[in-house]
């Protein structure tokens, strides 16, 4: 500790310089902790994931559809408890940029399929007798102000009406708290698919997935065999998938999340070791007087080397702690959207070790050289 | 009494490029503790590479060299940083304070490789800059203060950790006349009042009657050597 005073003064002998390169690393380990803590959160996210449910969706892909008279076949499969199906909406309130995440199901069979999620019966009750009804999630309902009892004009991007028109008026009749997944929740909003299929222009007698809760999930894959053995051959051949194997594949439809994150994180890293290596050699370059000056009063080459790498330690892991605290900083800001997602403990273990070996593989040349200073010469400016 | 310094044949030879430049020519002098030497010559006579070698900043080629009751020539590199901790205190011709810390800061550093509290070492930093007359600037720059002043904070630096020989390399051939008195009074009092062994290069022969002895060197050898003062 009592080092700390020459660690300090040499770090901020150049003020400008060192902030500049504080500033740096501390931009590439918010990126690193953003990216990290979209892949770990969603990795934790996937290991949460049922393993009672299996889904069935086309397997040509998703946006085919299966038809519905494949739910009765797929019920028959022994092992299968409950079969529900989903089916994308495209909805959208007022504006398409309000977004929404509707999803047309079967309220009889839905929340059988997913029994974590918080509703009470009578709603569940009053979605199967009004055809209008919808369940929404109660973070939808709390940003738009909707309660019990709102008719909502409901609007689509994919599925004109029979008529014409893409609104499908809808009625609230019940509020859920999802906590299907133990991670985090996902907000959605459901309308009841015989409204909607009857409704539509085209696609009938389809939807977009079926997901069906097992008896035994150590049979898991027993039964995602049978089911698609069952349709091999036919026009529509599906690909049965646990729910952990169905959301990562949703997930690299949009690209392999992970790859990325390391390509980005690690393009980043590999850059700021040059630029934390070069101002480092600077520093120590300008002060060869002053190191020369510290080993002629006594200081041995290990004590001079220790304070160079001390240096590069501080200014590595200082700023690096202020990246990765901004980035959890902005997932809890925006933990509306993100749910679970942020740098865990992990993340952060490894952000400061990184950090550790970025600062020993930076300074450690510029720490080396200070030990190979004649004193003799660089006080005669040599 | 055994002498502060004993230099016994003591020969220095560079190595620039091909040539092999001879700095020193086995060299023989002892310098008693509580003595005050200047050493002066003209530039290139051997003058600073004697310091360096007095110091243990640098080893000689040849020769036996006793500083301290230690043999230093023999020493690891290791053991010589720790051996000038321990008894040598530095006085430059341009200061060479470090310029990010206040002259209070300074003079601590010799101190941070002693095992002293950070009380302790507070408390022998105000002594050594009240004994230089700069008990007031301990938390000015080194950019803050004049010539004399930065060189007085060196004088604190180097008295600091209480050495028994200081090394003086011209430490007034950056000053004006008065500021230069003041500085060599300070080594005096170093050296009548406490008994400290001050050894010091100066081209400067007013500087250099400030010693007990003078010393003369000319191309590697030593031409005369003066006699003690009383």
């Amino acid at each position: 500790m009592k080092y700390l005073v020459l660690v300090w003064a040499g770090l901020w002998r150049k003020r400008v310089r060192t902030i500049l390169t504080m500033l740096s690393v501390t931009v590439a380990f918010l990126l690193f902790g953003l990216l990290q803590g979209i892949n770990q959160g969603m990795n934790h996210v996937f290991q949460s994931l049922n393993v009672e449910r299996l889904y069935v969706q086309s397997r040509l892909s998703m946006s085919d559809g299966l038809p519905l008279s494949f739910l009765k076949q797929i019920q028959a499969v022994p092992g299968v408890r409950t079969v529900t199906h989903w089916s994308y909406f495209g909805g959208y309130y007022q504006d398409v940029q309000n977004s929404l995440p509707v999803f047309a199901v079967d309220a009889s069979t839905q929340f059988a399929v997913y029994p974590k999620i918080n509703i009470p019966g009578d709603q569940i009750a009053a979605m199967k007798h009004t055809r209008t009804g919808a369940i929404i999630s109660r973070e939808i309902a709390a940003r738009y102000g909707w309660k019990i009892g709102d008719r909502i004009p409901l609007q689509t991007s994919i599925w004109t009406r029979k008529d014409g028109t893409d609104t499908y008026p809808v009625d609230v009749v019940g509020i859920m708290d999802i906590a299907a997944y133990d991670a985090g929740s996902f907000p959605a909003f459901y309308i009841n698919y015989d409204y909607f299929d009857e409704a539509r222009a085209f696609g009938n007698g389809t939807v977009a997935y079926y997901v069906l809760s097992v008896d035994e999930p150590r049979r898991g894959p027993e039964i995602a065999a049978a089911i698609d053995a069952k349709f091999a051959n036919s026009g529509n051949e599906t690909l049965t998938q646990t729910e952990q194997v169905f959301a990562q594949s949703q997930i690299k439809q949009v690209g392999d999340i992970n790859l990325i994150a390391n390509s980005i994180v690690g393009a980043a890293l590999f850059t700021l070791l040059f630029l934390t290596g070069n101002t480092m050699m600077q520093s120590v370059r300008e002060r060869i007087p002053e190191l020369a000056v510290l080993k002629t009063l006594g200081f041995s080459d290990g004590k001079v080397l220790a304070l160079i790498l001390a240096e590069a330690v501080f200014l590595c892991v200082a700023a690096a702690l202020v990246g990765l605290g901004l980035a959890r900083a902005a997932f809890l800001m925006m933990g509306a959207l993100f749910g679970a997602l942020s740098p865990g403990a992990l993340v952060l273990g490894t952000g400061m070790g990184i950090a550790i070996l970025l600062a020993a593989l930076s300074g450690l040349p510029p720490a080396y050289r200070s030990t190979r200073i004649n004193i003799v010469d660089a006080l005669a400016g040599r | 009494m055994n002498p502060a310094i004993r230099l016994s044949n003591v020969g220095k030879t560079y190595i620039r490029g091909r040539q092999k430049v001879v700095v020193l020519h086995g060299l023989s002098l002892q310098i008693e503790q509580g003595e005050f030497v200047s050493i002066m010559g003209p530039s290139g006579s051997g003058k600073t590479t004697l310091l360096n070698l007095i110091a243990g900043l640098d080893m000689p080629t040849c020769g036996e060299l006793r500083v301290a009751g230690e043999r230093i020539d023999q020493l690891s590199s290791a053991r010589r940083a720790a051996w000038r901790a321990r008894h040598i205190g530095f006085v430059f011709q341009f200061y060479n304070l470090l310029p990010v810390l206040s002259a209070g800061r300074n003079v601590e550093v010799p101190l941070l490789l002693t095992r002293l509290s950070a009380a302790r070492r507070r408390e022998r930093v105000a002594t050594a800059l009240q004994l230089v007359g700069l008990a007031d600037r301990a938390d000015h720059k080194p950019g803050e203060l004049s010539g004399g002043q930065q060189q007085r904070v060196a004088i604190a630096r180097a008295l600091v950790a209480d050495p028994s020989i200081f090394v003086c390399d011209e430490p007034t051939g950056d000053l004006d006349r008065q500021s230069a008195e003041g500085v060599l009074q300070l080594l005096q009092m170093l050296n009548r009042e406490r008994g400290k062994t001050v050894i010091m290069v100066t081209h400067d022969p007013l500087a250099a009657n400030h010693a007990t002895r003078q010393v003369y060197l000319d191309k590697g050898l030593l031409v005369v050597t003066g006699a003690r003062a009383a």
